[in-house]
């Protein structure tokens, strides 16, 4: 049992593990992309024949918008990361129980 | 009760806390003084490290550069908040995890070598160092508006303040209080905003007033974008919602302020202080929370006060023009140069101007601020035939702008533009030194640690105990603090301004590609990290000091990139040069390569910040 916790914390993650979080991460850094250089600065001028309540688009996407989805995106990302650390049993809380199932 | 009374009640309450707050969590060991024992909640860090960011400039001018520039005010919106994305979903899990105090710690670990440490810890310094001047600057010129000191003065008592709870309480004294400063901070941005949004759309939520119909004047509502639009057009600017700045330019200055963002030393370590991973996702969450709150309203900010500035003073007559003006005549922030000789004030954009290269400047300056005749000159020189303050400038006559103000005076300037109670102004002040003091108490500590830990311990004297190496940081804040004191009674002018701004390309060129190839590169080795920095930075430095020192032109510049915007060039330089440089070397030793295994593993990240 011992053995096995100092294994787990220092071995890499399995492969499984390393694919899901790198698809969390390329998914959330183009939507990053895309509201901030996409929306806010490349496709601007546009987005800027709608309307958000009274404001143009693009221009509303710029200083507002785009603030308001990074907050998203760290939300989304806290929450999803953190389901995947459960399931692959690397959380500190599930840490014990999954040792004990992996146990061979 | 008259304002000075307002503001020592305001100030004095705030300082109170500050100090009590300090007194009661000062550090004991080395491991609370640089990380707090790396028990903070997730919640209080991400309230503490809002507060570290947002700095006095941040703070006072961000709204104003939004309310001159309009649509090219948002790459500091988006630039200064985006970078916060990469810096969580790239940067602080994998580093808290790797578990060190420090930045340049990571960056001699995973480059397995001393120069690279160096070239990090210099960096460090160096971009710590910039920011620190500003700030002290920036406390010295709010008290010695004040109480009537001389800006050294002021500069000394803020140092001294600052030393007090930065020296004495390390990471978690100074964590506790910018939680205080934070709330501050909040409290003053956002309510003279809602105050001023009631008054010119009704609506008492100042980001849907931005986007809501003017409503002042009880004439018919117009979309209030549109209205300011027909205001700047009128008067010769361009329309706000467009930008004057090329794409390509905003995109990469946008760009650099990211990446530098999420390559700032000091706002790195800010997250080796949760407990664990998960923490630190969740502490970022909360760190950008905090900071959307202030950013979501500074576009607001700017534009409320744009319009206000222009209705209040535009074609209005000196005598009749508000109180406030003269105020600000005073501190130096306005002025106003009757060129036509009419007594009205008039303030138009470029696009009134006669001269070839269009611009409205209303006198004729080289560092674009304006000067006065010594106060012993005679009364006629001083004071014009309407009352107003006489410039020793000439007036520049190639366009008919009369009005000049500083951008920093669109959010002190505000609540009195706005009509609103003394109180409110006292707020804003109380939250202006928040502002100031918790990033310079932040900026202290990454700056002494640098000094104390990655230089004295890690490269001149590996033997330091644990105790002999708090004293160093200490000594080494009181010594960091004297020259950034020493840098804000006396600027190096224009340079520091610049430099501020120039710390994000620096950033951006340096540490961002070399952190992240580091975190997620395995072959990535010591001589490609080194060289890829070396070129990264000096490249950058190199075409910044060509366009700003040595006189280089804007036709001059590379693919159209303005200095500010170079930085994410230098970047993509620094990433091209590391992998090709360690393609051709050797791999890392394979106890690095395990290294950067562990690292993406979450769990395990409890005992961090031993050393």
């Amino acid at each position: 049992m011992e053995q096995n916790q100092i294994d787990q914390d220092t071995n890499e993650t399995s492969g499984g593990y390393r694919k899901s979080s790198l698809t969390i991460l390329f998914s959330l850094l183009t939507i990053w992309f895309v509201v901030s250089f996409g929306c806010g600065i490349l496709f601007r001028e546009w987005l800027d024949q709608f309307t958000i309540g009274t404001a143009p688009l693009g221009f509303w996407m710029a200083q507002q918008g785009s603030i308001i989805c990074f907050v998203l995106i760290l939300i989304a990302y806290a929450v999803l990361m953190g389901r995947l650390d459960e399931k692959h049993g690397y959380s500190e809380k599930s840490a014990k129980k999954v040792i004990g199932k992996e146990t061979k | 009760m008259d304002q000075d009374t307002w503001n020592f009640i305001f100030i004095g309450i705030s300082f109170a806390i500050y100090i009590a707050i300090a007194v009661k969590s000062r550090a004991t060991s080395t491991k609370e003084y640089y990380t707090a024992g790396g028990g903070v909640s997730p919640f209080a860090n991400g309230m503490a490290t809002a507060a570290d960011w947002m700095s006095a400039a941040t703070f006072i001018s961000m709204a104003g550069v939004v309310a001159s520039s309009g649509y090219d005010g948002s790459r500091f919106l988006m630039g200064w908040t985006g970078g916060f994305v990469l810096l969580t979903i790239l940067m602080v899990p994998y580093l808290r995890k790797f578990g060190k105090a420090t930045v340049p710690d990571f960056v001699g670990d995973r480059y397995y070598s001393q120069g690279a440490r160096l070239v990090a810890v210099l960096c460090a310094i160096f971009i710590c160092m910039t920011y620190i001047m500003g700030q002290m600057r920036g406390v010295g010129v709010v008290f010695s508006q004040l109480f009537d000191i001389g800006i050294p003065l002021g500069v000394f008592i803020g140092a001294s303040i600052v030393f007090f709870y930065a020296g004495l309480g390390g990471m978690k004294g100074i964590t506790y209080t910018q939680v205080a400063q934070y709330c501050v901070m909040a409290f003053a941005y956002t309510i003279p905003a809602i105050f001023i949004s009631i008054i010119l759309t009704n609506n008492f939520i100042p980001q849907l007033g931005l986007i809501g119909n003017y409503t002042q004047g009880g004439g018919d509502p117009t979309p209030f974008l549109e209205k300011l639009n027909n205001i700047n057009q009128e008067i010769g600017f361009s329309n706000y919602t467009d930008g004057s700045l090329s794409t390509i330019n905003m995109f990469c200055i946008t760009a650099a302020l990211m990446c530098g963002t999420a390559g700032l030393p000091h706002v790195i370590v800010r997250f080796f202080t949760v407990k664990n991973v998960k923490a630190v996702r969740k502490s970022a969450c909360w760190t950008l929370v905090f900071i959307a709150i202030i950013y979501l309203t500074a576009p607001s900010i700017g534009a409320f006060s744009r319009v206000n500035l222009i209705e209040k003073l535009n074609s209005t007559k000196y005598t009749e023009a508000p109180a406030w003006l003269a105020d600000y005549e005073r501190t130096g922030q306005m002025a106003w140069v009757d060129k036509n000789d009419d007594g009205i004030i008039q303030f138009s954009g470029p696009g009134k101007s006669t001269a070839e290269k269009k611009g409205n400047s209303v006198f004729i300056s080289d560092n674009k601020k304006p000067a006065y005749p010594a106060a012993s000159a005679d009364k006629s020189q001083r004071i014009g035939k309407h009352g107003e303050r006489l410039l020793s400038l000439k007036p520049d006559l190639t366009n008919p702008n009369e009005l000049y103000f500083g951008t920093d005076i669109m959010v002190m300037a505000n609540p009195s533009m706005g009509g609103l109670p003394k109180w409110v102004i006292a707020l804003l002040m109380a939250g202006c030194i928040a502002a100031a003091l918790s990033t310079a108490a932040g900026l202290l500590l990454v700056l002494s640690t640098s000094i104390s830990h990655d230089l004295m311990k890690k490269i001149i004297k590996p033997d330091l105990s644990d105790k002999e190496e708090v004293n160093y940081a200490r000594i080494a804040s009181f010594v960091a603090l004297g020259v950034a004191t020493y840098f804000g009674i006396n600027p190096p002018s224009a340079f520091i301004a610049k430099t501020v701004a120039f710390a994000f390309g620096l950033a951006a060129s340096s540490f961002f590609p070399t952190l992240l190839l580091g975190i997620f590169s395995k072959r990535v080795n010591k001589q490609g990290g080194i060289s890829g920095m070396v070129v990264g930075i000096s490249f950058t430095i190199g075409y910044i000091i060509y366009f700003q020192f040595l006189g280089g032109t804007e036709d001059q510049y590379l693919f159209g990139i303005s200095p500010e915007g170079i930085g994410v060039i230098g970047m993509l330089l620094n990433f091209i040069v590391t992998i090709t440089v360690s393609a051709f070397t050797p791999a890392p030793p394979e106890e690095v390569q395990r290294m950067v295994r562990r690292i993406h593993n979450p769990r395990g990240a409890g005992e961090a910040s031993d050393h």
